[in-house]
């Protein structure tokens, strides 16, 4: 049976509505998932939340379409969203994680439609040009990504499994030649540490949860300090009760908002002092542990005592309307003033930290990432159990390979003949 | 002199030409057999063995059709052994050592008793075309032979050159002529030709080798045989000795490579990586001490032996000298020097899938000529290329084998996809579906193709089918015994003691789930047949792998299914690389599923080529 593919099909960055499309015998089922509601009848639009382990990603529109009424000739499904960046990643995400989907290749769904006979000839012949966008868009982003960084790691990871592979394939087709037959603990340690270094990479972001909860930042200070007065500025509504009294916010209150294409949620928190009243002593320890939690703290005025400073953190100075200097960040809740420096700020140092999580950008690379790093795992496995297996370590290993081949290109027997025949003095 | 009119004519009596006459004989087509002499029927002209590490595979797939090779193999066994005995079934081949003699015979027999096919004495010299067709072959006594299809299994023999350090001469094996009007022939069809080369060690005296003093090599006690057919050993059994090379034998070797004809450049094909000349060995592995030479008998009546391991291109005395170097081998004699011998070869990706030239219909062609090398990689060609000859003659559906059942699909593929740089040659690593294609099903896997296709004998078709049910019967008995996670963890199984109840089926798939450890536990599973008790244990054991394989399969399937028409214009296409439109039209691929694995394709072209597929169907439509 096919398997069920899904992609956005309208370009990346912001816009008022943005797509993603599936395609293959899950696509209801998935959406079915994604919604927890009764599916609407094919064809027609209907008002759906988009959930993802409990949390709302988005408020969205979805049709259905049955086999041989799609693009593509499959079932088929579309999800409207609202055209954000952090709402689109995390709904792909979420798709990744429901299992049984795979991102889409370049090409992938005209593909199917063109298998199903699904478009007209004059579709058929403005493809060329777009195939050689799709085509083109595919090598940038295999090369481009984070300055081809992830590549080089993929092919010096896919070299040593090529190596590896040779190793263990010569004792299996060379049998009766003067070849090392040992499968050693080196070799068990470089599948080992393949895996994890390959799932770091997938899991900066395969981890759905994180894209979908996004990051959280703290504002800290003093009671009275603005800090909710701030957040209210930041979010552009009332979400926090404020008032000239020092302590009035007892509890956490979050706002789920975007920064720079980035979902965060901001929390504002008690005002931190050493309170008598024992309601505020309660919420200013949760003030300290939800802010020691937080991906990024922004300090409003000074560092209270008790929360400590991370790299990455912002300081701010207080009630900027207030200062005769302007130096370093400083805002003011009240008239608005360094408000966009602010978001800046935290928008920087947010997708300087996704760029560093993980090289790998789309979730078409983080799974087949994760694939690869399950592949060595049972490698590793089978090798440590059962020595006179070792067609099957080779399987896996061969699709670990295979895996990483989706982010550098193919890799052919030849080539793990090649290594054989160099590494190994084969031939009676 | 007038021939009777045939059907399918197969230029060559060697592996692929007597398995592909034998194939399109019991396929029903009159089928001739030409060959230069006789008696050379079957010959072995290298090392004297059948089999090995994806070999054995394709024997045994041969023999699923009822061919020739593992009936022959097993009547001439002298030594059987089962490689990688330990490791998993999957990667399990079988090998024989075969007396020449015996092979001979049994192949002349073999091919003489199948109804319709006759073995005609005489050099083809020329190849007959109507209308862009091939119709029969001239013959060098002015005689023709018409037909509706000729398959050409000339081996080393097209310009073959021999090599003996500074002497050259042409010859397509020692003692046989070069057929260079027909090599003049097929060159002048415009196909890409090139060059490879091979070699072979001097064939040693037994009677002179000092045995006393070297290892020996016995065979299986419980020997693998290659039939289906086979239940017994037919001939008598030795065993091989092993000597090893010195620092001696390789200071004499490095010191005379400039007389080796290969390092002095007077051969211009390329040898395979995998059989180097042992003037390769000392030169690529100058850290290596010492290398293993296998001394195989060639049989049982004749004291030739082939030092398997020195293939050589050196003159005849420094082979005297390095050979006499090694222990055990201080007074031998040599029968017949090595030699290499150059011969061209036609670049397979001018072919079919079923083997005929694409641009001269009515021809096919098996064996070395394709750039293969190895007696089962002529044989299966062979069997592909005298099944669809007959196809092709009677009218009837081309045979195609593809990539997921048979080893020698996955060799068709790789020749008419890839091509070769090097004579190709099978290896269990090249089959990417081989936990399912092992040598112990390969009559469940294709035995009933050639049911279909009526080229099985009634014996076989008996048998096949019951050990079928003998098989389904230890399935059906095995799913319902039911075993506590318990008693399976006791002996041996690595489960949890507290998990659910298996049935025995099922235990068969769990680490540590061996057939022995079954029988401990329940013991009238000694009584069932052992042999489809293993086929069952050996299903289960990669029952977990090949589920996870199910979805590439089925990928390929459907991408096999996407037929390119022939004449499909890959120059037209837009958008497509130069290179890629350049290894397009040089292999032609039959299907979406192949072109995928021209190397450097990208899935943007393949569904480039599919929109030209459809612009096409569109536009006639």
């Amino acid at each position: 049976m096919r398997d069920t593919i899904f992609a956005r099909s309208t370009p990346p960055g912001r816009s008022g509505v943005a797509i993603v499309r599936l395609s293959g015998p899950a696509s209801w089922d998935a959406i079915h998932r994604l919604t927890g509601r009764t599916l609407p009848p094919a064809r027609y639009m209907a008002r759906r939340n988009i959930r993802y382990d409990g949390e709302l990603i988005d408020q969205s529109v979805v049709v259905l379409f049955e086999e041989g009424r799609s693009f593509t000739g499959e079932q088929g499904a579309e999800i409207q969203l609202h055209g954000s960046e952090a709402v689109v990643r995390a709904t792909l995400a979420a798709l990744a994680q429901l299992g049984g989907l795979r991102p889409a290749s370049a090409g992938d769904f005209t593909r199917r439609a063109l298998e199903n006979n699904r478009m007209t000839l004059s579709e058929v012949e403005g493809l060329s040009a777009l195939l050689e966008a799709e085509t083109d868009a595919q090598r940038r982003l295999a090369v481009g990504v984070a300055g081809g960084g992830l590549r080089i790691m993929v092919d010096r990871w896919r070299q040593s499994l090529v190596h590896l592979l040779a190793s263990i394939e010569v004792s299996v087709d060379f049998a009766d030649e003067e070849v090392p037959q040992a499968v050693d603990a080196a070799l068990i340690g470089t599948l080992r540490e393949t895996a994890a270094n390959a799932r770091i990479e997938a899991d900066g972001v395969r981890d759905a949860g994180k894209i979908a909860r996004g990051f959280e930042v703290a504002i800290v200070g003093a009671p009275n300090v603005g800090k909710s007065t701030l957040l209210n500025r930041l979010a552009g509504r009332d979400a926090a009760l404020t008032s000239d009294i020092a302590g009035t916010t007892r509890d956490i209150v979050e706002v789920r908002m975007e920064i720079a294409g980035q979902l965060v949620t901001l929390l504002d928190t008690a005002g931190i002092r050493e309170a008598a009243d024992t309601v505020e002593r309660l919420g200013v320890d949760r003030a300290r542990t939800r802010a020691e939690a937080a991906d990024l703290r922004v300090f409003l005025g000074q560092v209270p005592v008790g929360v400590e400073v991370q790299c990455g953190d912002l300081a701010v100075r207080a009630k900027a309307d207030l200062l005769s200097t302007a130096e370093g960040l400083a805002v003011s809740g009240t008239t608005g003033q360094g408000i966009s420096d602010l978001l800046e700020a935290i928008g920087q140092e947010l997708s300087g930290r996704v760029a560093q999580a993980s090289l790998a950008i789309t979730s078409r690379q983080s799974a087949a990432l994760s694939a690869a790093a399950e592949a060595l795992d049972r490698a590793a496995d089978m090798l440590e159990t059962d020595v006179d297996s070792p067609e099957l370590a080779a399987e896996d290993i061969r699709s670990a390979i295979q895996a990483l081949d989706v982010l550098v290109g193919r890799i052919s027997p030849e080539e793990v003949l090649g290594e054989i025949f160099a590494q190994f003095c084969i031939g009676k | 002199m007038k021939h009777d009119s045939f059907d399918v004519i197969v230029i060559g009596g060697g592996h692929a030409g007597t398995e592909a006459a034998s194939a399109s004989a019991r396929m029903g087509a009159r089928t001739a057999l030409v060959t230069l002499r006789r008696d050379d029927l079957g010959v072995m002209s290298c090392n004297p063995a059948i089999g090995g590490l994806g070999k054995g595979h394709i024997v045994r797939e041969v023999d699923a059709f009822d061919g020739v090779m593992g009936r022959a193999a097993d009547a001439a066994g002298i030594q059987f052994r089962l490689l990688n005995r330990k490791k998993g079934p999957a990667v399990r081949g079988p090998r024989a050592q075969c007396d020449r003699a015996l092979y001979r015979s049994a192949v002349a027999r073999l091919v003489e008793s199948i109804p319709g096919l006759s073995v005609i004495e005489g050099e083809v010299v020329d190849l007959m075309e109507d209308a862009g067709r091939i119709v029969g072959v001239r013959l060098a006594d002015g005689s023709s032979m018409p037909a509706r299809a000729v398959v050409l299994t000339s081996g080393t023999f097209l310009r073959g050159v021999i090599h003996i350090g500074e002497v050259s001469y042409g010859g397509g094996r020692m003692g046989a002529n070069a057929v260079n009007h027909l090599a003049d022939r097929v060159r002048s069809m415009g196909l890409t030709m090139g060059r490879l080369k091979t070699g072979t060690p001097p064939r040693l005296d037994g009677r002179t080798i000092d045995w006393s003093s070297l290892e020996k090599q016995p065979g299986d006690d419980d020997p693998s045989f290659f039939s289906s057919l086979t239940s017994e050993l037919a001939a008598e059994q030795v065993s091989c000795g092993i000597a090893h090379t010195n620092p001696r034998t390789h200071e004499i070797i490095a010191s005379n490579l400039g007389r080796s004809a290969m390092y002095a450049g007077r051969i211009e094909g390329t040898g395979p990586r995998y059989c180097p000349s042992i003037e390769d060995k000392v030169t690529r592995f100058a850290g290596k001490e010492s290398h293993q030479v296998f001394l195989e008998p060639e049989g049982l009546d004749t004291p030739t032996v082939y030092p398997n391991g020195i293939s050589t291109s050196l003159p005849e005395e420094v082979q005297y000298q390095y050979v006499r170097s090694m222990r055990g081998l201080e007074d031998v004699d040599i029968l017949r020097p090595g030699y290499a011998i150059e011969y061209d070869y036609v670049d397979p990706r001018a072919l079919r899938r079923t083997l005929e030239l694409r641009d001269q219909p009515g021809l096919f062609l098996a064996g070395q000529i394709n750039g293969t090398t190895g007696y089962e990689e002529a044989a299966g060609q062979g069997l592909v290329a005298g099944l669809n000859a007959a196809a092709s003659a009677l009218d009837r559906d081309a045979v195609r084998f593809d990539r997921k059942s048979s080893y020698i699909g996955v060799m068709i593929d790789d020749l008419t996809t890839s091509g070769v740089t090097e004579p190709y040659r099978m290896f269990t690593s090249r089959a990417e579906y081989r936990l399912s294609l092992r040598a112990d099903n390969a009559d469940q896997r294709l035995t009933p193709m050639g049911e279909a296709l009526g080229v099985v004998s009634d014996t076989r078709r008996t048998l096949f089918h019951q050990r079928m049910e003998a098989v389904a019967g230890v399935q059906r008995e095995l799913s319902q015994i039911s075993l506590s996670a318990r008693s399976l963890a006791d002996v041996g199984l690595r489960i949890a003691p507290q998990g659910k109840p298996r049935t025995a089926l099922d235990a068969l798939s769990l680490p540590g789930g061996t057939v022995d450890a079954l029988i401990s536990l329940v013991p009238e599973l000694g009584q069932m047949d052992a042999k489809a008790l293993e086929q069952v244990a050996n299903d289960a054991l990669y029952a977990h792998y090949l589920r996870r394989q199910e979805r590439d399969v089925s990928r390929l399937a459907q991408d096999e299914a996407l037929r390119i028409p022939d004449d499909l214009d890959f120059a037209a296409i837009d958008g497509l690389s130069n290179e890629l439109r350049a290894k397009l039209e040089a292999t032609r691929p039959e299907t979406i599923g192949q072109a995928g694995r021209i190397d450097g394709m990208t899935p943007a072209a393949l569904t480039l080529i599919l929109a030209w597929m459809r612009r096409r169907e569109k536009l006639s439509a």
